[in-house]
């Protein structure tokens, strides 16, 4: 994978003037293990959000 | 004319011995009609169906024979999912709720009769293949308006496939061409061919960005896929005032001990993607191959595109309403956009001047008791988003949504309040759903794939920002959360099952929240 830094073009107003997911965090997102556990996170936020409008 | 085909014994009956359908007359007790069997209309019909006792009608007048799983037309439109896997057919699901189906666009509505009828009627136009084009007059004792929209491809010279040089993922057959559309530019990009891919909104004044935006990122993920990417240049163009604004004046999040804009959530995204964009923009005329915009600080440009999907304005479907005498009323009951008006505030006022209370809660017609409004059809107030204009005064503000899980909660409250009603316990509307005190919970897909598939999970409390309630975000951050990867992914899909299930009203399917 291109590393992200390789986006940024210096004094862009785009890409130089954003936060961007590091390496890290990109291997997080796709890590089975980890998302198993964010499963159930965001069950329980999004679960939190409905009771309340419902 | 009057009243002909019907899946329900008590209707058919009274059609045979010419039986007024009104409470007074005593044979049905009540008789409501939905207009629309969208995610709202289906809402509210199927709950009716189930809380009403078998001595009352439920009927659903829609034009459509299938019911489509909307958020899922994004997939359709990239070829990850067949149009079959998001449509089911509308008319075994009712006959087995018994509930009523008249497949028929609804043209008019007579609140008080007319000169030979005094219950209150709609007028039909069917569209189904045996009776196409015949027109009928349905009694209801109560209405309710879920026609959602009309897709305003209009609004924008050259917008929209049919007439147009856009594709459109709104409707699941839109969905199939956008996705037919797609692999051309595709097989071109395997020759080697540069393409340029244009996604977002066709008009100052659209909404539903999201799907917009689930849909650039899709197309994205796909070239990726079939090893393109590198070939395409893919840019984004909406009239949103920032990136992840959506129509909801964008959301904030609190994540790792910071409170993230969704402004800067988006921004990360399409530059980890490589996505480019345009935002604050008016399409204002689109050509083969370019579209001609005007940008809030008034300056105009032109971009060229190989493929371009852009959503349409919405408005109303074009509703009429008369008077007993037939004297035109559609601008008592509608606002000028087509919308039915409810019990909302819609005294025009500066952004600084709106309330969280502007926003409907019964979504009863202020007119007529017995008429309601849900999803896209009851009139807003105003804006979620604060509304910009141009130099040369152009609206450039994104419309607010009323799609998904508010559509849904909105139908079941009014179905709960009209059943409550019928069955003698109020004489008004027992139950509220403001979207001033509704969340939302959303997943925005941002690529399909059971290890590689990602999507952003954002939930957001109240809709409308509570600016008084909750000073500077106008949003509770205990509700308000986002997050991007697999398990979003996963819970979108999870999501598209669930709501499928339960809309083909299975096993438990009551127990299934909007």
């Amino acid at each position: 994978m291109k590393k992200i830094e390789q986006t940024i073009k210096p004094y862009d107003d785009k890409t130089f003037n954003t936060m961007l997911a590091g390496s890290y965090v990109q291997y997080m997102r796709s890590c089975l293990i980890w998302q198993f556990v964010r499963l159930i996170v965001i069950n329980i936020k999004m679960l939190k959000v409905v009771v309340k409008s419902h | 004319m009057g009243f002909k085909s019907s899946l329900s014994y008590n209707y058919d009956l009274a059609v045979i011995l010419n039986f007024n359908f009104s409470n007074s007359k005593g044979f049905i007790m009540a008789r409501l009609v939905v207009l629309g069997g969208g995610v709202s209309g289906h809402t509210a019909a199927t709950f009716a169906r189930e809380w009403l006792g078998k001595e009352h009608d439920v009927i659903v007048i829609t034009p459509n024979s299938q019911w489509n799983w909307i958020p899922s037309n994004i997939w359709v439109g990239v070829g990850d999912m067949r149009k079959e896997d998001v449509v089911f057919d509308l008319a075994p699901v009712y006959s087995k709720a018994e509930i009523v189906y008249e497949q028929a666009r609804a043209l008019s509505i007579h609140p008080d009769g007319d000169e030979n009828n005094p219950n209150p009627f709609v007028t039909v136009e069917y569209t189904n293949e045996e009776r196409n084009g015949e027109k009928a007059e349905i009694e209801y004792d109560y209405l309710i308006n879920a026609t959602g929209p009309k897709l305003n491809f209009n609004a924008t010279e050259g917008l929209g496939p049919d007439e147009g040089y856009t594709v459109s993922v709104c409707t699941e057959d839109h969905a199939v061409h956008a996705s037919k559309e797609l692999e051309k530019i595709i097989k071109k990009l395997k020759n080697g061919e540069k393409q340029k891919i244009l996604v977002g909104t066709g008009h100052g004044t659209c909404t539903c960005q999201g799907a917009a935006f689930e849909y650039i990122l899709n197309i994205e993920s796909v070239l990726r896929r079939r090893g393109v990417r590198e070939n395409a240049q893919i840019k984004w163009i909406s009239n949103e005032r920032f990136l992840g604004d959506f129509g909801v004046a964008g959301a904030h999040i609190k994540s790792r001990g910071y409170i993230i804009p969704s402004k800067i959530m988006t921004e990360s995204l399409f530059v980890e993607r490589g996505v480019d964009w345009i935002v604050g923009a008016h399409v204002n005329k689109i050509e083969a191959g370019s579209v001609h915009y005007e940008l809030l600080d008034g300056t105009t440009g032109e971009e060229e595109f190989d493929f371009s999907m852009l959503l349409p304005p919405f408005c109303g479907v074009g509703l009429k309403a008369y008077s007993r005498t037939g004297e035109d009323i559609t601008s008592r009951l509608f606002a000028p956009n087509g919308f039915l008006k409810v019990d909302a505030n819609y005294t025009q006022k500066p952004f600084e001047e709106w309330d969280a209370d502007d926003w409907p809660k019964t979504y009863q017609s202020p007119e007529y008791g017995n008429i309601f409004a849900v999803g896209i059809a009851f009139a807003p107030p105003h804006a979620i988003s604060k509304p910009a204009l141009s130099p040369s005064k152009t609206p450039i503000s994104p419309a607010p949504p009323r799609t998904g899980m508010p559509s849904g909660i909105i139908g079941k409250a009014v179905a709960h309040s009209i059943c409550d009603m019928i069955n003698g316990k109020s004489d008004k509307p027992t139950h509220e759903a403001s979207m001033a005190h509704m969340g939302s919970a959303c997943i925005a897909s941002t690529g399909s794939g059971f290890f590689s598939g990602t999507a952003m999970a954002l939930t957001v409390y109240p809709i409308v920002p509570d600016y008084k309630r909750y000073p500077g975000t106008g949003r509770d951050l205990e509700y308000s959360f986002g997050e991007i990867g697999l398990a979003a992914h996963w819970v979108k899909h999870i999501l598209h099952h669930l709501f499928l299930y339960k809309a083909k009203l299975k096993f438990g399917w009551t127990k299934i929240p909007e």
